[in-house]
């Protein structure tokens, strides 16, 4: 089973700041990083590698050093990776980048058979969530979104049975293959990859495709050009106030604790959603 | 089987990537292994690259280095509690090619540098630790490593790895270091604009000032503290022995807060903001305190083999030279293929030869004698302080006199057979 994962090197938002004029991210500030949600669309594909046999192909949209996000896939256990990397595909929205990456994925199904695409949930520096589906859409697949355990897959019939995390609760699906996973975090724990995987990431090499490397591709519908979003305008969340610092001794902290706690009960509160 | 290389070296600082940059360079399979998530990442010093050694491994390596500022003026500032007795030379020379020293910021540093090597053909991995060296009959053949299947093998590792150098600790090359051994030091890169930092420190756009500071500081007790002049931050740091903050039950975090609050400092940081926050060991015990250097098949560089020469604060061209001097050695050991103890000695006369020994024999007794003598950071820094204020304060008393006030105090203080004595002691320290 070939299992292609569709990844992103994004600024660690951790430690990013904003330019308080402009209020865009100034991505010089931080490190760039594999996007967190792919580590684990990484590592669930080989885990199910490993379990049904096959290859990981790793593809990602950027500039040529996102090679280095590649290579931490390498450390996961990815066994190729190919990065597609030009300057007409600069500049572009979600509806651009999934073109981008349908553009590389039809030639790599083409050349090898896909059977199955990973995706994180999102990127944490846009936090959309449309490239995946985005691209499920154009290749024709089922996308399944927030996919928090694959159960099962049947190499013999093309059947996966996956758990999804809805707002009710968990749904059980079972798709065809070949289909378009986003995954949680929880599904997985990235694990602490072997040294020889090290070693073989620190001198692996992804295939670098310019758009002259793809075929049939549409020049109109890359890059800015092909990016319909507009930005409206952009704010920094309202900064919380009122905390009150409790201080004193102990007893004095906890007798204050249950006044507020008894003044304010929407405090208390239980809201609809996650672990209502 | 687990992969063979001809040298890894654990630990990607100066040290470590001067000796897989050498070695890669002439062609050997070298491994770098880092713990850090790059290197440079917990990598600490003041801030101060001397440009010689690593001109000796990366010619003009300032076309292209991230550096901070060229060093044009050195200061030094004897402290007391409200004034300070200063001196400090100058030199326009030092602003141009080749330059003399510069400021520099460790984790931007360190991660051009091992990419430097990275270049030349050697393999880095990060998020790596090595938790001992695999040694068989004796001979260190490899490395074991916190991750799964985590052995790899070499003729020669090359240990690079810090002041606390563990893995030679394990092999028995030396013990525990003593308190009086090791300084601690901890620093704050404190954000400041450009334009801000030349006006304060009266400097140009491409030119820096480094400030030792004296007395004061470090509450009398064996150590400096310093000011450098970054792009558009400064770093500001104390350290002092671990000895002498144990007897004085000094916190290094007080000592740092309340240097950066004194009123002949204050004014420089007005309006900074904390960038980072560092504190790392610093090995000085000097020459008698190297460890081993060599054994079958191994090789101490860097921190790891005490080489700092803590009067003059070199550390990281001391790092770069015994990295490059490992590096050579390995490269002739690899041509008879003999990487025994005997065969890599020449390693340890080479660093005995070097600038390295030569500097550690000559201030063997500095650390020793400025420690056991405290009244050198304790009374003289505040002597100079009070014969500066008796002398140039204007209060209608003749000079004569008060050059005789002022002998009078000083003498008071120590004695004149003491204060010949502590001349003399202070001039066999550091002869």
């Amino acid at each position: 089973m070939n299992i292609l994962v569709s990844i992103k090197q994004v600024p660690d938002t951790k430690v990013i700041k904003v330019n308080p004029k402009t209020n865009t991210l100034d991505r010089s500030s931080a490190p760039a990083i594999l996007n967190p949600y792919d580590a684990h669309a990484v590592q669930e594909a080989v885990r199910l590698k490993q379990k049904h046999g096959g290859k990981v192909i790793v593809l990602s949209m950027g500039p040529p050093q996102a090679a280095n996000a590649i290579r931490k896939c390498v450390e996961i256990g990815a066994d190729e990776g190919y990065l597609i990397s030009d300057k007409k595909f600069a500049g572009a929205d979600t509806l651009a980048t999934s073109y981008a990456l349908y553009k590389a994925i039809e030639k790599l199904e083409k050349e090898q058979g896909i059977d199955l695409v990973l995706c994180g949930k999102h990127a944490i520096d846009g936090d959309t969530g449309q490239v995946g589906p985005g691209i499920a859409r154009r290749m024709g697949m089922p996308p399944l979104t927030n996919v928090i355990n694959v159960e099962s897959v049947d190499t013999d019939n093309k059947l996966i049975r996956v758990h999804r995390k809805i707002e009710e609760g968990h749904e059980v699906i079972e798709s065809p293959l070949p289909c378009l996973l986003t995954v949680e975090k929880t599904i997985n724990e990235v694990e602490y990859a072997p040294l020889p995987n090290m070693l073989r990431a620190a001198r692996y090499e992804p295939y670098v495709w310019s758009v002259d490397d793809l075929e049939d591709v549409d020049i109109k519908q890359l890059g800015l050009k092909g990016s319909p979003t507009i930005v409206g305008t952009m704010w920094p969340p309202e900064k919380s106030s009122g905390a009150e610092m409790i201080e004193g001794s102990t007893d004095e902290q906890v007798s204050r604790l249950l006044e507020v706690m008894n003044d304010t009960q929407e405090l208390l509160a239980v809201k609809g959603g996650d672990g209502a | 089987m687990a992969e063979k290389f001809d040298m890894i070296i654990v630990g990607a600082g100066p040290a470590g990537s001067a000796a897989a940059y050498t070695a890669a360079k002439e062609g050997l399979k070298v491994l770098l292994i880092e713990r850090g998530e790059f290197p440079g990442a917990k990598n600490v010093m003041g801030g101060i690259l001397y440009r010689k050694q690593l001109e000796e491994i990366i010619p003009e390596f300032w076309q292209e280095a991230p550096l901070e500022r060229p060093v044009v003026e050195q200061r030094f500032w004897f402290l007391d509690k409200e004034s300070m007795v200063t001196t400090s030379y100058k030199d326009k020379s030092w602003a141009e090619e080749p330059y003399n020293s510069f400021t520099v910021l460790r984790a931007k540093f360190d991660k051009w540098f091992a990419q430097k090597a990275v270049q030349q053909g050697a393999l880095l991995i990060n998020e790596t630790v090595v938790t001992e060296c695999i040694v068989e009959d004796g001979k260190v053949i490899g490395v074991r490593t916190d991750r799964p299947d985590g052995d790899v093998y070499a003729d020669v590792v090359v240990l690079a790895d810090g002041v606390n150098s563990l893995l030679a600790k394990n092999l028995g090359f030396h013990k525990e270091w003593k308190p009086q051994e090791v300084a601690l030091s901890v620093m704050e890169v404190l954000k400041l604009d450009k334009k801000t930092v030349n006006e304060r420190f009266n400097v140009g756009e491409n030119e820096g000032v480094s400030v030792e500071i004296f007395g004061e500081a470090t509450k009398g007790a064996l150590g400096t503290s310093f000011l450098y002049t970054n792009k558009d931050s400064v770093n500001i740091g104390v350290g002092t022995t671990l000895s002498g903050m144990i007897e004085r039950k000094m916190k290094p975090h007080d000592l740092l807060e309340e240097l950066k609050a004194h009123p002949m400092i204050a004014p420089y940081l007005e309006g900074s903001e904390s960038q980072e926050y560092l504190a790392h060991l610093i090995p000085e015990g000097g020459f008698d305190a190297v460890p081993k250097l060599v054994g079958d098949g191994v090789i101490v560089v860097g921190d790891a083999g005490q080489f700092v020469n803590a009067i003059h604060q070199e550390g990281s061209n001391m790092a770069m030279k015994s990295g490059k001097l490992a590096a050579e050695t390995v490269i002739k050991a690899k041509e008879l293929n003999d990487f025994s103890e005997a065969a890599l000695d020449s390693y340890r006369t080479d660093i005995y030869d070097s600038f390295i020994g030569k500097d550690l024999k000559k201030y063997r007794d500095a650390a020793h004698t400025f420690e056991e003598n405290p009244q050198y950071f304790e009374e003289y820094v505040p002597m100079m302080n009070q014969a500066m204020n008796t002398f140039f304060t204007v209060d209608g008393t003749p000079k004569w006199e008060k050059q005789k006030k002022i002998a009078a105090k000083v003498t008071a203080g120590r004695g004149k057979t003491g204060l010949v004595k502590d001349m003399y002691k202070a001039w066999k320290a550091v002869k």
